[in-house]
Order: structure tokens, then C-alpha cells, then sequence
């Protein structure tokens, strides 16, 4: 459904950008005539009546894109888990681009390799350092397989903690955007210590005494999403999903079919509303109808708010206060 | 070896056959046929050998209760939250049936249980997870007892003893259960960070979010042998990579190799290798 109605506005948008563009060139014409003298003006009469009919095309077909993108208004968890995983949604790079500045990426575990599918380092938020750490999947198909679609290996994981136990020495606040598939099911990461790396991670995140805040941006599935997201606030986009695996996995582990993912998607209580109902997320960032991929500025500007509102409330508390907070948050589950 | 003879009275009757995926009936009750050697021997053998193979060493499921009269004093067994009951937190579909079935077959409220008690005369917190029900699998009552009984380690200044067996998530529980990992984790950080000794004994099979949580945080991580162990299962693995795993993968053995067990131990050897570190690490 939503993949049929994303089309119809995509083809809208495509529609839409080339009657702008060449109005724009008639609107300068029109603009340079008016400029020189009033003969000239009959003598674009044509086309002023072209302009003047581009522009009742182009909000005829932007109300024909409300109205789509108006269905978009209650969508069921499936069609938010396609959004999660859209390949043009904003991912940790783009994050980082749109809320802070002067980043300084650092790279790898210091101990065996550079898993490029957790990204991170040092950057400002409002000014203010902090250790910035996420999940990178990438774009296009290169990108998704450079970066291993998101799923990290225990070295990445091990990245994270390296970051974040600096964070916690220089005392600078960590921020973490989740979007992974989970850890990749390897044999070299068997090997190395998946589960290790994953449980490390999830005890001394508990013990932090700066604040963590967590953002589900696409999808978070399992232990790998978690071994960067035991965080203080956990915030989610609109269309994010969080869950203890795939739909796909779920379906096949229960009923030994994959194919029920629909079905899967309904039972699992994966979306936003779900998850802050549950007491998980502390707060479902809005995002522009249709997905967070429409509009990356409107997504940063509701999010910036968000963190900046959270941070703020962390920065109150005590060091000790900020490491309860976080246990307790956990503890109250179950 | 210290004399097994269990004289501590349990809630239920832990003494089960021998487990039917390891083992084959026979027409005379008092034989088995090892499904990995095949060979047939009398079942009082195999109860014996703590229930592995006594001719071939395949080891057989054991429930919590059994487990734990193995390994502790006569009559020092003190079950902890032994009434938490199951909980539905998603009113999941058909699982309350579930529960109530595994409840009846295996005698077991949940997946943990949680006990003190005293070995050599050292009072211990044990937790042992029963495959038997749910598959080990992390529940929020699994999550919650488990961190119970590390609160009470840390409380109380004991040493814990953690058997897992999981087959990872309770998937019924959706991220309740995730949640359980960090939960689980953050209590045994506390529990390390006030100088307790845990010791991580890892059974088959301990898998997902049990060995991507408390399990792999051990100071002593010991195994059983032959156990699977890792955080994705083996099948996963194969469709993932398109190979075939080598032989053994992700056993104890194998695990023990790539540097993540301290030490292989057999049942037979559980209760004097848990004494003899206990005792290694009195001040």
C-alpha cells in the first residue's frame, strides 16, 4: 500500500519539480521584460497566459500529492517497517551532517580491525562535545555492501565501547542513532566473540555516569541494536521500528514461514506508539507525511529539538543520578 | 568426588527419564539406546553418569532441580522467588495455552530458577536455566529473577553461579525480552563492581540474548562439553554465509579454543571445580 502510494507522489514530485523549473524561467523572462517597457509586455502576453496556467497545473498536482500523502496519516506497522528500511532515509551520516558540527570521525576497535558498519567519533551538540555513535548502512547497493548493511561485527561493537568509555572520561554526553538489520550472523564473528562483545557492551553502557541518549532512526533488531542503545532516553522517528528481531525472522522462527511478515508485523508491537506504550521510548519524534525521506531538514529541525530537550534534563542531574536513571529505566521492565 | 547422595528434599520430582532427544526406548524400561553411539545400556548406568552416555559421553539434558542437587550441600537448598508465575505482557496469541502446558510437563513455574544455598559449607546464589521449559528462553520472568537472585548475590556478599541454557529470546515477549538483557547485564555489572565472584557455567544450549548478556560475563567462564554456544544459531549462520559450518563449530571445545572458556568440565566434576574456585578466591 504505502509502496504504491509513495510511487504515485514520487512520480508527483518528479512532475512537480519540472513545471517549477520551467516556470522559474518564464517567471525570469517575465521578470527582465517587466523590467525594460510596456511593449514588451504585450509581446509576452502568450506567455504570461503559459505561466499563469504552469502554476494552476502545479497546485492541481500538489493537492493530487496531499491527498496521496494523506493516506499516509495512519499506516500499519508493516508499511512502517518498509519506511524503516527505506533506502533513502536519513542514516547516522546524514544525522551528523544535519545536528552537529565539527565531527571527527574516530575508527576502529584499536584491537583487531575497523568495522565500518558502526560509525563515530567526537562532534559539538549546541556547542557542546559529545561522542556521537551509530549504525551506518548506506544509500546506494556499494554503500550497503561496504558498510555490511548495518550489521556489525563484534569489532564494531567493541568501536562503540571504545568511544564511549572516552566519553565517559572526558565526561562528554553520547548520543547513538540505531539502524541495523542486528549483528551479523558470521562465522568470523562467532568466532570473535559476538555475544561477548554484545554483553560487554550492555553492562558498562548501565554503568555511565554521563548521560546516553538513544535514537531508533530506521530499524532496531535484537541484541544488535541494544549493544548501542542502553541509553538514559530512548527516542524514536514516527516510522522506526524496534524489536527483538526481524518480522521476517519471527514469522520463520514461530511458523516456520517467512512469508507471514504482515502477520508478524501486527503481533510484535514493534512501532513508536507501541514501544512508548511499553515504556521503551520516551519520546516518537514527528516526521514528515510519507516518510522521513521526503524531508531531511524537517527531520533534523523536530529531532534537534527532541535531543536538545532531553540533554538539557540529563545535564540537570548528578553524574550518580544519571547512571540511576539509566539502571532504573531498565530495571522497571518486567 | 564428593559423595552426591542427595539428601535435600525438592518441590518436585526432578529425578525425569532420560531425555527422548538423546536417548531411544526400549521394549524393556530399563534399558536405552543412545541415539549418537546407538549402543544400548541400562538406564541406571546413564543415572549413574549424572545422565551422559556412558559409553560414548553424549551428555543428556538434566533439569534445574537435578542440577542443583548436584552441586549443593545436603538439605542447604533454599529456592528464591519460587512463586513468580509466568507473566502474557503481549497477550500474545495462544501463548498462555503454551505456558500452561509447558508448566504441567516440565513442574516448572518458569525457565530460571533461583536458589541459595551452601557448597562445602560456602553460601552460593545459584541460578540455573531448564531448557526443558520454553527452551531457556529469556522471558520477563527469567530477566526478573535472575536479576533478583544477582541482587541478592550482591546483598547478601556471595559468590553466583550462573548454569545457562537458552535457546535465546522468548519470542512471545517481543522487546520485553530484549529489554531483559539489559536489565540482567546492569545487575551482574553492579554484582562485579562490589567484588563478587561469578562464575559462568554455560550449558546446552546457551544461545542469543542469554550469551549476549549475564552468560558471557563471567570471571570464570566454564562449559560443558559439547555444548552449543555462541549468538546466532547455526542455521542462520549457513543461510546467511551460503557455506556449510566446519564440525564443531560452536561448541565448548571449539570455544574453548578461540579463547572464550576458561575450562572445560564435566558434570561428574561440577561440584568440586565450583568448591575448588570458590575457595581460590576466599580472602
Amino acid at each position: 500500500m504505502i509502496e504504491m502510494i509513495l510511487r504515485k507522489v514520487e512520480k508527483l514530485d518528479a512532475q512537480i519539480a519540472e513545471l517549477e523549473n520551467e516556470t522559474a524561467e518564464v517567471t525570469n523572462d517575465l521578470v527582465k521584460a517587466v523590467g525594460h517597457s510596456s511593449e514588451v509586455l504585450e509581446e509576452t502576453e502568450d506567455e504570461y497566459a503559459s505561466w499563469k496556467e504552469h502554476n494552476k497545473e502545479i497546485s492541481k498536482l500538489k493537492s493530487m500529492r496531499e491527498y496521496f500523502l494523506s493516506e499516509c496519516r495512519n499506516l500499519a506497522p508493516d508499511e512502517r517497517v518498509f519506511l524503516a528500511r527505506h533506502a533513502m532515509r536519513p542514516h547516522v551520516d546524514d544525522f551528523i551532517d544535519g545536528l552537529f558540527t565539527d565531527f571527527f570521525e574516530q575508527k576502529g576497535d584499536h584491537l583487531f580491525d575497523e568495522d565500518k558498519s558502526i560509525y563515530g567519533g567526537i562532534a559539538r551538540f549546541h556547542g557542546i562535545p559529545v561522542t556521537v555513535i551509530g549504525h551506518r548502512k548506506g544509500h546506494t547497493i556499494e554503500e550497503n555492501m561496504e558498510y555490511n548493511f548495518g550489521m556489525p561485527c563484534p569489532e564494531g561493537y567493541r568501536k562503540a565501547l571504545r568511544l564511549m568509555n572516552q566519553a565517559e572520561k572526558f565526561k562528554r554526553p553520547i548520543i547513538t542513532f540505531i539502524d541495523t538489520p542486528g549483528a551479523y550472523p558470521g562465522m568470523e564473528a562467532e568466532e570473535h566473540g559476538q555475544g561477548e562483545a554484545i554483553a560487554v557492551n550492555l553492562a558498562k553502557m548501565s554503568q555511565f555516569h554521563v548521560p546516553v541518549i538513544s535514537v531508533i532512526t530506521g530499524e532496531g533488531n535484537s541484541g544488535g541494536a541494544l549493544a548501542i542503545g542502553v541509553a538514559n532516553r530512548v527516542l524514536m522517528l514516527e516510522n522506526a521500528v524496534y524489536s527483538i528481531l526481524s518480522p521476517e525472522g519471527f514469522a520463520s522462527i514461530l511458523w516456520k514461514d517467512s512469508e507471514r511478515r504482515k502477520e508478524a508485523c501486527e503481533l510484535m508491537k514493534l512501532t513508536a506508539l507501541d514501544l512508548r506504550e511499553a515504556g521503551v521510548c520516551d519520546e516518537v519524534v514527528k516526521e514528515p507525511l510519507g516518510g522521513a525521506q521526503r524531508d531531511y531538514s524537517a527531520v533534523m529541525r523536530n529531532l534537534d529539538v527532541a535531543l536538545w530537550k532531553h540533554l538539557s534534563e540529563l545535564k540537570q542531574m548528578s553524574p550518580a543520578k544519571v547512571k540511576n536513571d539509566r539502571q532504573m529505566k531498565y530495571r522497571k521492565i518486567g | 568426588m564428593v559423595s552426591l547422595t542427595n539428601t535435600i528434599s525438592f518441590p518436585i520430582d526432578f529425578r525425569k527419564d532420560i531425555d527422548e532427544e538423546i536417548v531411544k526406548k526400549d521394549k524393556e524400561p530399563v534399558f536405552v539406546t543412545c541415539k549418537t553411539c546407538k549402543r544400548r545400556s541400562l538406564k541406571k548406568d546413564w543415572k549413574d553418569n549424572y545422565y551422559v552416555c556412558p559409553n560414548c559421553g553424549k551428555y543428556s539434558t538434566i533439569s534445574a532441580y537435578y542440577r542443583l542437587s548436584l552441586i549443593l550441600d545436603p538439605r542447604s537448598f533454599k529456592e528464591l522467588n519460587a512463586n513468580m508465575k509466568a507473566s502474557d505482557p503481549m497477550e500474545f496469541p495462544e501463548y498462555k495455552e503454551k505456558l500452561q502446558k509447558q508448566k504441567k510437563e516440565t513442574g516448572l513455574e518458569e525457565a530460571a530458577v533461583t536458589a541459595t544455598g551452601k557448597i562445602g559449607g560456602h553460601k552460593v546464589t545459584v541460578i540455573v536455566l531448564d531448557s526443558r521449559f520454553f527452551m531457556g528462553s529469556m522471558s520477563t520472568i527469567v530477566g526478573e529473577k535472575v536479576t533478583r537472585a544477582v541482587e541478592y548475590a550482591t546483598k547478601k556478599k556471595t559468590p553466583l553461579i550462573i548454569f545457562s541454557a537458552s535457546g535465546g529470546a522468548r519470542m512471545q515477549e517481543g522487546i520485553y525480552s530484549l529489554m531483559q538483557m539489559a536489565k540482567t547485564a546492569a545487575a551482574v555489572e553492579e554484582f562485579n563492581a562490589s567484588g563478587g565472584l561469578y562464575i559462568s557455567y554455560l550449558t546446552h544450549p546457551t544461545t542469543g540474548g542469554v550469551t549476549a548478556s549475564f552468560a558471557s560475563l563471567g570471571d570464570i567462564t566454564l562449559a560443558e562439553p559439547g555444548a552449543l554456544i555462541g549468538f546466532a544459531g547455526p542455521r542462520v549462520i549457513e543461510q546467511t554465509i551460503h557455506k556449510k559450518l566446519p564440525k564443531g563449530f560452536q561448541r565448548s571445545e571449539y570455544l574453548e579454543s578461540h579463547g572464550f572458556v576458561d575450562k572445560i568440565v564435566p558434570r561428574s566434576e561440577m561440584r568440586e571445580t565450583l568448591l575448588k574456585l570458590i575457595e581460590l578466591h576466599q580472602a
